[in-house]
């Protein structure tokens, strides 16, 4: 490039002292949105409220599955969601034979007693023949891929849990404004 | 197949189904060595499309190959960094 001065409007031209300044302080503000959102760490944040075992899945595999991407990933459990966190109940999730007009059954015969403890079982066999990952599983991988499961402090006291029964690594004593912060900082959030 | 390259190890997930062929491609790629290559040995018919996609947007990886076999899909990871 050159770097010949042109002729034309040197009275109004910007003085090169005027322009490295500029340029000065145009560099000092990029350093400081780069630092802003220098790491370029993604991240993802789930929140989970359901606690059948169909709808325990999806953040699971999504969480395992981003932190294999790289993302630094927090699910925030809430309500029914808790009980994916709690290591007896998350073993004995049940599908619900109402309210889901695909299941094998209509919703008045989904409505007997004992209906959802059969569902389950179908759908657990379902799931061990398919070889597909159980929720244990997938917490255990996820939390040794780096995973943070949160449990929601509120939910935690007005559902009556024990903390003692979560899993190990779970973080507890958190709230919506930790779930906000995890949301406006991340690149993916979802609600589940 | 001729490769033109040294696995260095082999991780078989045959059996295993989504999301489980990614998630532990990474982690055995994780304990690999800058240059080292993984094969991942899958049944999942998924595996192929999803070890693609991960691989493409992961940094420090580089798919070399993708080969299905009878029902076996073989996927080369290189660990590039």
């Amino acid at each position: 490039m050159s770097t010949d001065t042109p002729e034309a409007s040197a009275d109004n031209a910007p003085s090169r002292a005027e322009l490295a300044a500029r340029v000065e302080e145009l560099e000092e503000e990029l350093a400081d949105v780069s630092a802003e959102v220098g790491d370029d760490n993604k991240k993802m944040s789930i929140i989970s409220t359901k606690g059948t075992l169909d709808m325990a899945y999806p953040p699971l595999i999504l969480a395992s599955t981003a932190a294999a991407f790289g993302y630094e990933v927090t699910v925030f459990h809430t309500f029914w969601g808790l009980d994916i966190l709690h290591e007896e109940r998350s073993k004995d999730l049940k599908l619900s034979s109402v309210g889901n007009p695909n299941m094998p059954v209509p919703n008045v015969v989904g409505a007997i007693p004992g209906m959802d403890r059969m569902t389950t079982k179908m759908m657990e066999k379902k799931i061990e023949d398919n070889e597909t990952a159980s929720i244990e599983e997938l917490i255990e991988t996820s939390l040794d891929m780096g995973v943070e499961f949160q449990a929601c402090q509120m939910t935690i006291e007005l559902m009556g849990y024990d903390e003692e029964k979560f899993y190990d690594g779970v973080t507890t004593g958190v709230g919506a404004a930790t779930a906000i912060q995890d949301m406006a900082e991340a690149d993916i959030q979802l609600l589940v | 197949m001729s490769s033109q390259f040294d696995i260095t190890e082999t991780l078989d997930v045959k059996g295993a189904s989504c999301p489980m062929p990614v998630v532990k491609t990474k982690s055995a790629i994780d304990d690999l060595a800058e240059g080292e290559v993984l094969e991942v040995v899958a049944t999942d018919s998924g595996s192929m499309s999803d070890i693609e996609g991960w691989a493409d947007s992961t940094g420090g990886v580089e798919l070399l190959d993708q080969v299905e076999d009878d029902d076996v899909f073989k996927h080369y990871v290189r660990k590039t960094e």
